[in-house]
């Protein structure tokens, strides 16, 4: 099953282009009870003006799908008297108005139970939990989303605290890493756990590797930063078509803990796999945080961030310090991917579609600054998801990028940057 | 392998409209980038505004294309001055970020569903472009046809080529001229070192975002002859590939070279077309084994190609071909 169970009440994180390469646009879903697939439920989608679109009966998985037309708003109803004897819609909501994108292929869930949950009981208080629900909803996505994008932006920010570079090509780290734990996961069989692992040394690896051969050989050189830049863009086209090359354009799932259901925690319904992603996501950036505050290495990599003469002068080795950076940025990025990976599938441009985000929570924060970097990216994810209260899930991305472009209006050096860095 | 149709559309891209539209956005940039030392990289927002622009006005709200062409224009002027007011003060790279972010905002808004009314969403908009194949003084000739079939041209074509080399060259002109003048000196000086010029008391920030409105509405041009050439547009033409191949016309051609930017649009679509068509032929007559590079594979070599040129010319040769060492700002030794 490609498209996660749970994307529906997660709000898939498709950035605009994700669609181009869908085939058309389609409703689907997945109907189980207590993770048992319910087959032959009859589902009719209808277009707004009531003409009728199309029809689908799940197959034995408990899957259907109906393609429709056009993209917009579209009324689907579950028939009641298919389902089994016993087997309710649980929030008593048979018919729902979903509204799908251009190219996307829109899940619509229909949460059943086993008859416990009798409709109509719910339904007064149904219109203010759902708005709850949807809160925290949001709350938590917004929370994971910006734990992926910090994992990144912390590396992007290191990087460029202590090479002046801003490295365009971070984004596609983010997606190595996703294709790696992919490559082990699906096309090799080992299970995601070690497959992560594996892809975060590998990410490590590269990192070390890249400054090694490529950005250290460049600074040797005196490149300056201008034309390291654009040759990070170019470095990026030529990744990123190299990964569409090599994988394909398609979206991919891993194979383990695809359709995880969700679990009640409070008012939060989470899956598991994004608590423990969460949880590793935290232990990764703390660790990270405090060895530059109370290691003697990150106090060196400090040196080097403020002044990079000095600190040689100091007796600091900055080529190490800069290939440590890469290094720890490298398993970072493929940390990210193998988190954003798990959350929304896996594809060749999945990391240059969070790059700007990235950027933007890097720049909000201050550029250069390890805990800008986790402040910058824990607005810009709070922001996008709760602004989809107010404005199309296709839009939320503006949001962020406007952000962007009126902070650099009123504090261009960020919220924690300083203002000699900007000048 | 169909060697005759590889090489008549290879030869036919040494002036085709894609390379006029190209080089268009490329003399923009290099007025950007090449003369002034402003990182844009959101040029295909420009093209794309007026694109957009013309084609909202005439095949959304069916007014005459004139007023379109205007609105086009000036939607650049606009978009000059809102990515440049937060910007232009602040560090180079900052530019960076946020013009390339603008362009994915405005690509985003043609996209979006909610106004597919105005922009056509992700079909984008057609039928705007009668007025201007009207107006055609070649309509109904033969076009062009030499060496035997090799380079063929419609009467269409022929009328946009037209059209369009004239737009090149009289930009060009302009650029030529402009640079001669003492505010193209003032330009490149602050390429050089702003802060020189800041002290003998010239406004940088207001000669810095004339340059911006300058080199945009140049870029808006190749806006106009993309949309009219194909006689539409997709929102996902404006998106930042379009920019990247533009940075890689002119640091081919040379930056700060009137010229480069035309002749680097030359070559580069010779070369990626050659190539592409080739590889698509060979491809689609299995001359390569299947797990080794299929159809669908082939497409997606061009940009690999074009992403490692960039990186080898910056290294390599970061002046270009025509480029003048003292004159570009990126290092060269």
């Amino acid at each position: 099953m490609l498209t996660a169970f749970l994307a529906c009440v997660m709000l898939s994180f498709g950035i605009g282009a994700t669609s181009a390469w869908a085939a058309g646009e389609a409703l689907q879903g997945t109907l189980t009870n207590n993770g048992a697939p319910v087959p032959g439920v009859k589902i009719k989608a209808f277009s707004q003006d009531g003409a009728a679109v199309g029809e689908a009966t799940s197959d034995d998985q408990g899957k259907w799908k109906i393609p429709v037309p056009a993209a917009g708003p579209y009324k689907v109803d579950l028939d009641v008297s298919s389902l089994p004897p016993g087997v309710t819609v649980t929030n008593g909501r048979p018919s729902l108005t979903p509204t799908v994108a251009d190219g996307q292929e829109r899940n619509v869930l229909f949460p059943l139970g086993g008859g416990a949950a009798v409709p109509g009981q719910n339904q007064p208080s149904a219109p203010t939990s759902g708005k709850l629900d949807r809160v925290a909803d949001l709350l938590y996505s917004g929370i994971h989303f910006s734990l992926i994008i910090a994992l990144a932006a912390l590396g992007i920010s290191l990087i460029f605290g202590t090479t002046g570079l801003t490295n365009f090509a971070h984004g596609e780290m983010v997606t190595f890493g996703a294709l790696i734990t992919f490559l082990f996961n699906v096309t090799l069989g080992l299970p995601l756990v070690i497959s992560g692992v594996i892809s975060v040394i590998v990410g490590a690896g590269v990192g070390y590797l890249q400054d090694r051969t490529f950005w250290g050989w460049l600074r040797k050189r005196r490149t300056n930063l201008v034309t390291m830049m654009i040759i990070s863009i170019g470095l990026s086209l030529a990744l990123r078509y190299l990964f569409l090359y090599f994988f394909g354009g398609e979206s991919r799932a891993f194979s383990d803990y695809n359709a995880q259901a969700g679990h009640q925690y409070g008012p939060f319904l989470i899956a598991p796999k994004n608590l423990i992603c969460d949880v590793i996501a935290i232990v990764a950036l703390t660790a990270v945080s405090l060895a530059l505050v109370m290691t003697r290495l990150g106090k060196a990599t400090r040196a080097v961030a403020d002044n990079p003469a000095l600190a040689a002068a100091s007796g600091i080795n900055v080529d190490r310090i800069i290939r440590l950076v890469w290094t720890i940025g490298g398993a970072l990025a493929s940390l990210s991917g193998v988190i954003l990976g798990a959350f929304q599938n896996v594809g060749y441009q999945m990391g240059f579609q969070i790059l700007l985000l990235v950027f933007a929570a890097v720049t909000l924060g201050g550029f250069g600054t390890a805990w800008g970097a986790l402040l910058g990216s824990l607005v810009i994810g709070l922001f996008i998801q709760f602004s989809t209260l107010w404005i199309p899930t296709e839009l939320k991305t503006v949001g962020a990028l406007g952000v962007l472009i009126v902070i650099l209006l009123f504090r261009p050096q960020g919220i924690l940057g300083r203002r000699a860095r900007i000048g | 392998m169909n060697w005759h149709s590889i090489f008549s559309v290879s030869l036919e891209s040494i002036i085709g409209s894609t390379t006029i539209a190209y080089a268009l956005a490329a003399i923009g940039l290099n007025v950007h980038f090449g003369y002034t030392g402003l990182l844009n990289f959101g040029q295909s927002a420009f093209l794309g505004v007026g694109a957009y622009g013309m084609a909202i006005t005439v095949s959304t709200f069916d007014l005459p294309l004139w007023l379109g062409i205007i609105i086009g224009l000036a939607g650049a002027v606009v978009l000059a001055l809102l990515l440049g007011i937060p910007t232009l003060r602040l560090r180079a790279d900052y530019l960076a970020i946020v013009t390339i972010a603008a362009a994915e905002i405005i690509r985003l808004f043609y996209r979006a569903t909610g106004l597919r009314k105005w922009t056509g969403a992700s079909d984008g908009l057609q039928s705007f472009s009668q007025d201007f194949y009207d107006l055609n003084p070649f309509a109904g000739s033969k076009g062009i046809n030499l060496f035997g079939d090799l380079i063929t041209f419609t009467d269409r074509e022929l009328w946009i080529l037209v059209v369009g080399w004239t737009l090149v060259l009289l930009s060009c002109l302009v650029v030529f001229l402009l640079m001669r003048s003492p505010w193209g000196r003032v330009l490149k000086a602050i390429r050089e070192d702003e802060d020189a010029v800041r002290s003998l008391g010239k406004n940088v920030f207001s000669y810095k975002m004339q340059s911006l409105v300058l080199g945009g509405v140049i870029g808006c041009l190749g806006g106009f002859v993309f949309g009219l050439d194909r006689a539409a547009i997709q929102p996902d033409t404006y998106g930042t590939e379009f920019t990247f191949f533009a940075y890689t016309i002119v640091i081919l051609g040379g930056a700060a070279r009137v010229f480069g930017p035309v002749v680097g649009a030359s070559i580069f679509w010779v070369l990626l077309v050659f190539i592409d068509s080739t590889l698509s032929e060979a491809s689609n007559d299995h001359v390569f084994p299947q797990w080794l590079m299929t159809t669908s594979q082939a497409g997606s070599v061009r940009y690999i190609l074009v992403g490692l040129g960039l990186v080898l010319l910056l290294i390599y040769r970061p002046q270009g071909i025509f480029g003048d060492k003292r004159e570009v700002m990126l290092d060269v030794r």
